[in-house]
């Protein structure tokens, strides 16, 4: 392949450079009946599941088609979407924040050739390209994080345990059955890019060994005094080694009764790595929300402490997710999020209707806010 | 068509009804081979089959390989890229170098197909072809380049498409705001207008790292927070009203008489029984401020927390009051390391109105506190822990209010000034013997 040049002159890299532009203005990109009507919409309605329409003050109707994706996405399908944009929304189309996709149309006649045309469409091996859903009281898209397709320091997958969980809550995307939005997310370790610690059902990447230790390399590769300061929990020291061949080298010990196990270590330090196969699995955090509705926005608490990584499909991860899912729908009233449901009827009741084990890992033991989860009351249910 | 290696474990998932990613790479994977176009790809052709390569060695290792950053970046720019190598360089030599590029994505992320043509034929001709719409945060990621590639995609990026870099490290990292004024009739603000003026003022920040460590802004039109900027934005923008809300009664009876679908017909896949005001509605109101007299819907305003729920419930009954603005709630950040932190309340009222001046002296009150008191890798809500809320209040001139606590503090353990105590510390020990032997 010949090297292609942008134009860009690396003998001179200043030359006509152009810098803090930021991102193009939102305005280009209004379809117009947007632009028109902003600031001037009088309600919406969910017509269908995925189908959305939104009644303006002048009387103008904008009809959303909402599809779910992958938010890992080639520029093939990226084209693919632009195709549909400007057969069925005159070029417009935008992206929801957890990883949707939005086709707009100015006219309700225009939908159903829509819809037609996004459900048509699959891969060769069979999955949607774009199934119609996520409105509503159900489930809608996954947000994640990058996990073993991209990240350095994930303790799962993130694409692949998203496909597997997706597939199995693919009704709940198309129906909107549930008392209310069940927000699932994932984050690949606990640096929660995605940050999920405030979703009704969080899937975490977590480690369970301590870190290796790679004598030889470490104060080559990294700065001591910064990998001990990333302890949260003064775990690491740093310590003379003597190597098998008798050489004595500057490196770390680390006092593994005192590791949680948060990888902030190998963060600073690449010489102390701590995936394992079978130390690294999932944590289900369940009960948390954003939404200041009805209730206050919450964090999710642990629901099971440690599951496998089971690729491809992630199996008991599913079937837990599955299993706290349906408890919900049959338990749940109406307009209650999972975390509400959950303190209403009571911690230890909500283990029992999901059939779920409580083990000593789940009671907090991390600082002053353990404290504040520990029962102070003689109020508890039998 | 044959890619390159075998992938039993990924193959797997191409079955089942969600996209399948797999699929789609593999597609792309199966384009580049063909070339059907004649593209003079800038990276290695087989960049897809490697990506999948290496991801089934992780599927069967249970251990990912990619190896940490390298310090690759476009000049003058302290973020927007992140380097990015694999630990198997010799077996996948596609992937070898995948750095990823962060894209500041536009406010709502609206686009017309013009744009994403472009940026797609950029990527495929300088880059793996795969992206993630969107990060995290809200950039575009372009998934996978080689270092030679990064000027050349820049300057195309700024000079061909009028785009810049998104934020990485310790930087301000890509605001981001919810879709607002632009469809949705609850959002008190333009969080578009906001966010995108804040991001044109602060790009200096955005691009060259200055902070102790990441500083996000979030944009939520309403308490309902769809941006979820209060679990994960260090500064979190939500829009509020300070009025009444907005009844039509007509519509309420609608309601009531089951002639429109509650929640916006949300719940439409059960049959959850008729429509029941009190029961759905107004004993769901967290401060029961709500009643109905004969067929009025009557709300005292002045007891309302905003939840949303009955506007949610109603939203053809139902509007959001016109004396509208936004609360800003700071430090809220995933666990690591000291556990997660929610946005604590620090401004319960301010005017979203342009030029904003109020909301910068807030903004920047915060980063001179943070920028000179923050330890390395110090998020702004761990900075708020060791030091305090009062000192926050201090450093930012906001008056303590009730509104910014749950409940007043647990302990009588006041760290009094000396100015606020009468007389002051200093005393005289012998005057005070006169009257207490030793």
């Amino acid at each position: 392949m010949a090297f292609i040049s942008s134009g860009y002159n690396p003998d001179k890299p200043m030359e006509n450079r152009i810098t803090d532009i930021g991102p193009r203005n939102y305005e280009e990109f209004y379809p117009p009946i947007i632009k028109k009507n902003k600031g001037k919409w009088l309600y919406h309605e969910i017509l269908e599941p995925g189908v959305l329409v939104h009644v303006a003050e002048s009387g103008d109707e904008v009809y959303t088609v909402r599809v779910g994706g992958a938010r890992l996405m080639s520029v093939s399908l990226i084209q693919e979407i632009c195709e549909i944009a400007d057969k069925h929304c005159d070029g417009y189309v935008r992206w929801t924040t957890r990883n949707n996709i939005e086709f707009m149309v100015d006219s309700k006649d225009k939908v159903e050739p829509l819809k037609k045309d996004l459900s048509g469409r699959k891969f060769d091996a069979g999955s949607f390209k774009f199934p119609i859903g996520g409105t509503g009281a159900g489930v809608t898209n996954i947000v994640h994080t990058q996990g073993w397709l991209h990240c350095h320091t994930p303790a799962t997958d993130a694409s692949g345990p998203v496909k597997a969980t997706m597939d199995v809550l693919f009704d709940d995307f198309q129906n909107m059955r549930l008392p209310a939005q069940l927000r699932v997310s994932l984050a690949c370790c606990l640096n929660m890019c995605g940050a999920v610690h405030c979703s009704d059902i969080a899937i975490l990447g977590y480690h369970r060994k301590p870190p290796m230790l790679d004598h030889e390399y470490l104060d080559k590769m990294c700065e001591i005094p910064l990998a001990v300061a990333a302890c949260p929990t003064a775990a690491i020291r740093p310590t003379k080694v003597e190597l098998p061949d008798g050489k004595k080298v500057n490196s770390v010990a680390v006092k593994n009764e005192r590791c949680m196990f948060c990888g902030n270590c190998y963060t600073m330090c690449p010489a102390m790595p701590l995936a394992d196969k079978e130390g690294d699995g999932i944590v289900i955090m369940v009960g948390g929300k954003v939404s200041n509705r009805i209730s206050e926005p919450k964090f999710s608490k642990v629901a099971v402490a440690f599951l496998p990584n089971e690729a491809p499909r992630w199996p008991q991860t599913t079937s837990v997710i599955k299993k706290i899912t349906e408890a919900y729908a049959n338990g749940a009233r109406k307009y209650e999020r999972l975390g509400d449901w959950a303190e209403r009827i009571s911690w230890e009741r909500f283990f029992e209707v999901c059939e779920l084990e409580f083990t000593h890992h789940l009671i907090d033991d991390f600082r002053d806010p353990a404290y504040y989860t520990w029962r102070h009351s003689t109020q508890f249910k039998f | 068509m044959k890619l390159k290696h075998e992938t039993p474990m990924l193959d797997e998932l191409e079955s089942g009804p969600w996209p399948s990613f797999v699929s789609d790479i593999k597609d792309e994977a199966a384009k580049r081979a063909k070339n059907e176009k004649n593209v003079e790809y800038q990276i290695p052709t087989d960049v897809c089959d490697d990506l999948l390569g290496i991801l089934e060695l992780s599927f069967k290792h249970g251990r990912t390989h990619w190896k940490h950053g390298g310090i690759v970046g476009v000049f003058g720019y302290g973020g927007g890229v992140i380097g990015r190598y694999c630990d198997q360089p010799q077996n996948f030599p596609g992937v070898a170098h995948f750095h990823t590029m962060r894209v500041s994505q536009p406010g709502g992320k609206y686009y017309n197909t013009d744009f994403l043509k472009q940026l797609c034929d950029l990527w495929d001709l300088r880059g793996s072809g795969v992206t993630n719409m969107h990060g995290s945060t809200g950039d575009i990621i372009l998934l996978g380049t080689t270092t030679p590639q990064l000027e050349e995609i820049f300057y195309e990026l700024t000079h061909n498409m009028n785009q810049d870099l998104g934020g990485s490290g310790s930087n301000l990292r890509t605001p981001a705001d919810c879709l607002g004024q632009s469809r949705c009739e609850y959002a008190c603000y333009d969080t578009q207008h906001l966010c995108y003026t804040l991001t044109q003022e602060y790009q200096d920040e955005l691009h060259r790292p200055a902070f102790p460590y990441k500083f996000k802004f979030k944009f939520d039109g309403c308490p309902n927070g769809c941006v979820a900027s209060i679990a994960r934005s260090d500064m979190s923008f939500i829009g509020t009203w300070r009025d009444d809300i907005r009844i039509d009664q007509e519509a309420v009876q609608a309601y009531i008489g089951g002639e429109i679908a509650p929640n916006g017909g949300a719940h439409a896949g059960r049959d959850w029984g008729p429509f029941d005001i009190q029961k759905e509605v107004i004993d769901l109101c967290p401060t029961e401020c709500m009643w109905m007299d004969g067929k009025e819907l009557k709300i005292d305003n002045k007891e309302c927390v905003r939840c949303m729920h009955c506007i949610d419930a109603m939203p053809r009954a139902l509007r959001i009051g016109q004396d509208t603005g936004l609360s800003i709630l700071v430090g809220a950040k995933a666990p690591i390391l000291d556990g997660a932190q929610m946005g604590t309340m620090l401004v319960p009222f301010i005017k979203a109105e342009e030029p904003y001046d109020e909301i910068k002296e807030v903004i920047e009150s915060i980063w001179d506190w943070w920028m000179e008191e923050g330890k390395n890798r110090e998020r702004l809500g761990e900075l708020m822990k060791r030091q305090g809320l009062q000192r926050m209040l201090e450093m930012t001139n906001q008056k303590p209010d009730p509104r910014m606590v749950k409940e007043p503090r647990h302990n009588p353990y006041i760290f009094w000034k000396e100015e606020e105590v009468e007389g002051g510390f200093e005393r005289d020990v012998n005057e005070f013997r006169k009257h207490h032997q030793r």
